[in-house]
This record gives C-alpha cells, structure tokens and sequence, in this order.
C-alpha cells in the first residue's frame, strides 16, 4: 500500500508575493514547459522532478488570494484542485503575513485534497521582528508545516519529503478545518439537506453548501442546471442571508486567529521599518513621480551603455560574418535565391540577434526593480494618471517592458485582472516606443537635424506618449464613458534583490520574443524579401517598389515624393529596426553615417521630420499583431490597433509636414 | 470599547476610510459597493471587525491601508465604499 510507483501530481498554491514562483523554479529548474490552460489566456507551467528515485510533476497554479470565482485565475486553480486530482497541494505562504496568507490555506481545506504549509520568507518575516513556530502551527493545523527560505534553497527537501509522504498516505491527512459561525448554521444545515443526493463526485456536499452560501455564480449555475427545483429552494433560503459570505470569511479569519495565536511573535507596533522609510519618498504623490522619471533615465541610460557596443560587435562580427560566409557557400544563380536567402534570413536572424543584448540589459534592469519591490510602487504613483487614460495603476509595468519591446508588453497585459483596463492596455502597448524604434531615430535623427538631433529625438518619444495619453483619454470618455475600473494591489515589503529570480525574469521574457517574435520576424523579413525580388528580379520594379509608388499621392501630403522611404516605412511591419536596413537597400548604400547622410539629403527637413513622426507611430510589428491575438484570443484588438495606428501616423505626419513647410 | 450592536442602525457615524487620515486607526464596521468588491478585500484581510491602519493619504489619489501585517493599495473610489470606526488615541 505504502509504495507509490507511479508519477506523483503535486499542485503548488499560494497568493501573490510569496515567492512562489521561486520555490517553483528552485525545484525544477529549467526543466519546465510554459503554456496556457487550455482554453485559457493565462500562463500554465509546469515541471518535471525526479526526488528519492520518485518522479513528480509540479503543476503551478495562478497565483490568487482565495478560490471564490472571481476571477480566471482564481477559477482555474479551484478547477485543477477539484478536477485534475492532484496527489497533493504544497501551498506556498508569506511568513511575514501569516493570517491573510492562510485565508487561501482555509479555503484549500474545504476541499478534498491533502495539504502541505510552506513557511516561506522566514527570512524576511525574521528581520521585521515576526517569529513563527512551524511545528506549533502544525499541531494547531494537524498538517504538515515546513519552513522556507525558497531564494537560498532552505527547507525544500524537507517540503518534496512532507509532500510524497503525504501522496503515499493521503487518508492520513485529518487537518482542523474552519467551521461555518453559528449565526448561518442552521441555513447551512438546510441547505446541506436540500442538495444531499445532488452532489456528485468529486465535489463534496459540504463544499457546494458553503460556495452556494458565498453566493458563488459558478456552483449556483450548477444546481440550477441539474436540479432546478432544488436551486429555487436554496435561493430562496439564500435570499434570507445576503451577507452569509462576510460572516463566512469572517469566520475563516476567526479561525485564522485560532490557528497562529501560540505559534507567532510579533514584533511591538510603532517600529518604523526601513519599507516606511523608503515609501516617504516611493510612494509619495510629488517625490514618487521624480524618483520614478529619475529611475527610468537611469534604467535607459545603463542599457544603451552596456548594451549598444555588443550591439556593434554582433553587427560587424557576427551578423556579417554568416552573410559573407553564406554568400561564399551558396550558388550565384539563379541570383534571386542568395539575394532572397541573405536579404530575407540573414536579415531576419540579424534584426533578432542584434536585439537580445537591448533586451537582455533592459529586462534585467525591470526584473531587479521588480524584484525589490520597486515596481508596485511605481504602479501606486501612476494610478491616477493611468485611470485618465481608461488603465490601470498594474498597466504600468507591462508598459515599461514595451519600452524594451512591444511583445512581453503585451503579454505582460496579463497581470490586469480588470478585463476592459487590460484590454486598452494591450490597445495602447504598441503606442510606447520600442527599441527598434529609437535605434532607427539614434540613426537617421544626426543625419537629418545635425547638433539639434537630441532634442528631435526626445521630443518625437515625448510626443509618442503624449499621443498614447490622448488616445487613452478619448477612449475612456467615448468607448467606455468613462467606467471605473476597480484599484486594489497588494504593496509588498521591499527585500535584497535575488540573482535567480532576475535570472529567470529575463530568460523568460527573452526566451519568448526569441521564439515568438522572432520566428514571425523571420518568416515576414523572407516574404517581404521576395516581394523586393518578385517578379522580374529588379528592386525598382518589384511588387514592393510598386506599392511603395501607388502609394505616392499619400506620401506626397508629407513631403515624401521619394517611393524609396515609403517602402522603409512598409518594412518596418517586419520589424521596427528594419527602416533602417531597408534604406540601404534602396539607396544602395552599407549601414554607415554614408546612408543616413545620402538619406537625408534626398529630404527637406519638414519631410524629414514628417518622415521620422511615421516612423515612430506608425502600425504594430507583425510579432506584436501575433501575440495580441494570442493574449485575447480574437484579431479584434490587431485589427483595431492596425487602423487607428495608421490613421493616427499618417494624419501626424502630414500635420507635421505642412505646419513645418 | 467599540460597540457592534450599533452598527446597522447608525451607518452614518462611520467613516469612509478615504477620509481617514494617514496614521489614524480604525475598525471596518461596513463593506458596500456589491459582493464582489467586497468578497475581494475580505480576501485580502477587510473584514468586518479587523483594525486597520491608514499609512499614506494624500486626499488625492489612491491611499495605502495596513491590515493583518498586509499593506494594500486602494483607489479612492474603493477606500470610500468601506467604513469604519475611527479609533482616537
């Protein structure tokens, strides 16, 4: 009976800002697969790990602070617990915020799976003057509790072996369980007796009782379908206890108190700790908003140091090197095919490797800020300025990661739980300017406006997000009358900064634009190649060319009568930075200080400008178009952010062009 | 001592915790604002009966509320649709 062979399902639990994800990590490793539930927009992981000569498979649930049916998240990991019969649930808690933390623990009692405590953060709970005995609170629980410090790997032996114990003997698991206060007792009872015989497995009749106390839509809905007459009396019963579901969570945080009072020290209120210190200045409405610009300078300003003279290597290294190298290897006719192969892949391949170190020193930078504690404060600041725009303080982080690129801006949308702020979100992300965007303007900008370059450059990003703000606004006011969306965040303690969890952060959001942008990066820079090849094999008469002539009439409000920056502009649906690399083409030049120069004076500086203003507005890459479909499921928000960005891109650049003739 | 009895007859003496000013204590006597506004700050530790600490309130914008070792960030529009008993001293 004891031996358990078979593959053991350990579902890991917990609400936001335990850690979570670290002890995730820690015992994985990299041997773990990113997806989405199925059905779902919201990120799965899961992993394998092989402990004692036993296999387990560590299934990361969302994390969430309690499993009513609030929201997705909260759904799908009440759904795993009930229907993907997981051997065991490891709930990961903040020690530092023992009580809220057991408010999720109360609700996983309810249901029929064994339970295992990690007690993590006892490092930081340790230096706030918070002590808590873990054994103490097991025998309070009669479940297994272990402490944690996940960032150094403390405890998570001791946790796998409480968890395959645990899976080998679940009938072992007898924990306290909170009970319902005896003000809705009796309605309890009766709704217990109404539903008996309407249950059915795995759910449990106590269960479905006390979720259709809570008012729970999704377990209501249930009934109704099944025994209708059944669900008419419980309503009617329910309609006499409205608040049952305050005195519900009432009475688990009663309980809550029960369990912790002989296994917690608390430090003496009125110490002012070094998260109040810091939050004087942090969180403050006039100071917070100049440390967070201060921040931002400084984060920008470390990346291009760092980064931009890898970049230069990689071109002039790398890059070059597979172009000259596949020149020699690959057959001179038929012409078109080197020419589709360098052009197209190498191009391609080049956009996406000379980006990384961007990238790689921009994510680094946002996870330290992140990991620290430094970004919720910086969504607390910017809450009021975002709800103008329709958002939400949360958009501002994924916001910040559009400055690096639009693709993990977009994906990182999923952070908003309010449907509608998350859905103007995603709108408006492409609106921030990215990389690939300010590399073509640290390009051209010196070409075309000399010692005045620098202003130009600011200005144009200024005026990008001014007109995100603007879009923001009408949006609100006309689409959505201006509806509030809900602001309650959790503000974590800041903690030292942990060398794996930025690790991670950044191999994830890299690992993701490598394969999802750049694998469409790839495949459009070939289509668009052979569409610069295609039909005769000449560029100037190739379909490219042909559209970038009919297109004259536009480019002619603009000052563009040139067809050649048109097709730049087309290129850059591949991928931002491409402007620049199709330029050379056009004007048959390398990428050097020769090309902007020849480029720039084939323009009058208004078209310039204009040129420039496109440029930066202009419609989302094809990666970030992909990943929108991806994060809502429909074309819609593409569709829509194509149009407005076109329209709103071409109206600025011809405003610009005749205002500055 | 705060007195519970009195707490569905005389609503209007409490409260909302948007006019509470920043280190003043208080106790959530009321949720408003629909169940499930209310089912999610009760998850975050507002319930009813739990004191609470205002730690910044600017009487603009959004405020920061300390409850159960948890500071938790409100809108202003959420921080008025709860109320409590000011605690004095």
């Amino acid at each position: 009976m004891a031996e358990v062979s078979r593959q053991v399902t350990i579902a890991l639990a917990g609400q936001p800002n335990v850690g979570k994800s670290t002890v995730f990590n820690r015992l994985t490793g990299l041997n773990q697969h990113v997806g989405n539930w199925p059905g779902k927009t919201v990120e799965q992981k899961t992993g394998e790990l092989s402990y004692k000569g036993q296999l387990a498979r560590l299934v990361d649930l969302p994390g969430t602070y309690s499993l009513t049916a609030n929201s997705e998240e909260e759904r799908i990991a009440r759904d795993f617990i009930i229907h993907g019969h997981p051997d065991v649930v490891v709930v990961v808690v903040n020690t530092a915020a023992l009580e809220r933390n057991l408010y999720l623990v109360a609700e996983l009692l309810a249901l029929p799976v064994p339970l295992v405590i990690g007690l993590n953060m006892a490092d930081v709970a340790r230096r706030r003057g918070i002590q808590v005995e873990a054994h103490v609170l097991a025998a309070a629980l009669r479940a297994p509790v272990v402490s944690l410090v996940a960032s150094q790997g403390e405890g998570l032996r001791e946790l796998m072996d409480a968890a395959l114990e645990l899976a080998r003997n679940p009938t072992a698991f007898e924990p306290s369980r909170p009970t319902i206060r005896p003000k809705h007792k009796t309605v309890f009872d009766e709704i217990r007796a109404l539903i008996s015989g309407h249950v059915s497995s795995p759910y449990t009749v106590d269960w479905v009782a006390m979720k259709l106390l809570e008012g729970d839509a999704e377990v209501g809905d249930q009934l109704r379908a099944t025994a209708p007459a059944v669900w008419e009396e419980v309503c009617r019963r329910l309609m006499q206890h409205e608040d049952a579901y305050l005195d519900i969570a009432g009475g688990r945080y009663e309980w809550i108190e029960r369990m912790v009072r002989a296994a917690v020290v608390r430090p003496k209120p009125g110490v002012v700790t070094l998260t109040d210190r810091l939050d004087r200045v942090a969180t403050h409405p006039v100071w917070g908003l100049m440390l967070l610009l201060g921040v931002f300078g400084l984060v920008f300003w470390i990346t291009y140091t760092l980064a931009l003279p890898v970049v230069g290597w990689l071109e002039a290294v790398v890059v070059k090197g597979l172009s000259e190298t596949l020149m020699a290897v690959l057959p001179s006719e038929p012409s078109w095919f080197s020419r589709l192969i360098i052009n197209g892949f190498v191009g391609g391949a080049g956009t996406v490797v000379t980006f990384l170190p961007i990238l790689v020193v921009f994510f680094a930078a946002l996870a330290f800020l992140e990991d620290v504690g430094y970004l919720v404060r910086a969504a607390y600041v910017m809450d009021r300025y975002m709800h103008w725009m329709g958002m939400h303080g949360k958009s501002v982080l994924p916001l910040c990661l559009g400055f690096g690129c639009n693709v993990p801006a977009v994906m990182g949308t999923r952070i908003i739980e309010d449907c509608r702020a998350r859905w103007l979100t995603i709108l408006l992300a492409p609106l921030v300017p990215c990389t690939g965007r300010l590399a073509v303007i640290t390009f051209l900008a010196p070409a075309f406006f000399g010692g005045a370059a620098v202003f130009v450059s600011w200005g144009l990003v200024a005026a990008n997000l001014i007109v995100l703000a603007l879009i923001g606004i009408a949006i609100n006011r006309l689409a959505f009358k201006r509806a509030h969306t809900a602001f309650i965040m959790e503000i974590p303690l800041y903690h030292l900064p942990n060398a794996r969890t930025i690790g991670l952060f950044v191999w994830h959001h890299t690992f993701a634009f490598v394969i999802k942008a750049g694998s469409i990066i790839l495949l459009v820079s070939l289509l668009v190649a052979a569409f610069s090849i295609l039909p005769g094999g000449q560029l100037e008469n190739s379909l490219l060319a042909r559209l970038g002539r009919a297109l004259a009439p536009i480019g002619h409000l603009m000052g563009l009568d040139d067809w050649r920056p048109i097709v730049a502009l087309l290129t850059s649906f591949v991928a931002k930075e491409n402007t620049v690399a199709t330029l050379g083409v056009l004007y048959g030049a390398a990428d050097g200080a020769g090309l902007a120069a020849r480029v720039g004076a084939t323009l009058s500086p208004a078209a310039s400008l204009a040129f420039l203003v496109v440029q930066m507005l202009f419609i989302p890459c094809a990666a970030t178009l992909v990943v929108m479909r991806q994060q809502t499921g429909t074309w819609k928000p593409a569709i829509i952010a194509t149009a407005l960005l076109l329209c709103v891109s071409l109206a600025a650049g011809i405003v610009v062009y005749q205002l500055c003739r | 001592m705060p007195n519970r009895k009195r707490s569905a007859s005389t609503a209007t003496v409490f409260t909302p915790l948007s006019e509470v000013c920043a280190g003043a204590r208080g106790i959530v006597r009321q949720l408003r604002g629909g169940k499930q506004f209310a089912s999610r700050v009760t998850a975050l530790g507002f319930t009813l009966g739990t004191p609470v600490v205002v730690v910044e309130n600017y009487g603009r914008g959004p405020i920061i509320v300390e409850a159960r070792d948890t500071r938790v960030a409100l809108g202003r529009g959420e921080a008025a649709k709860m109320f409590v008993e000011a605690l004095h001293g």
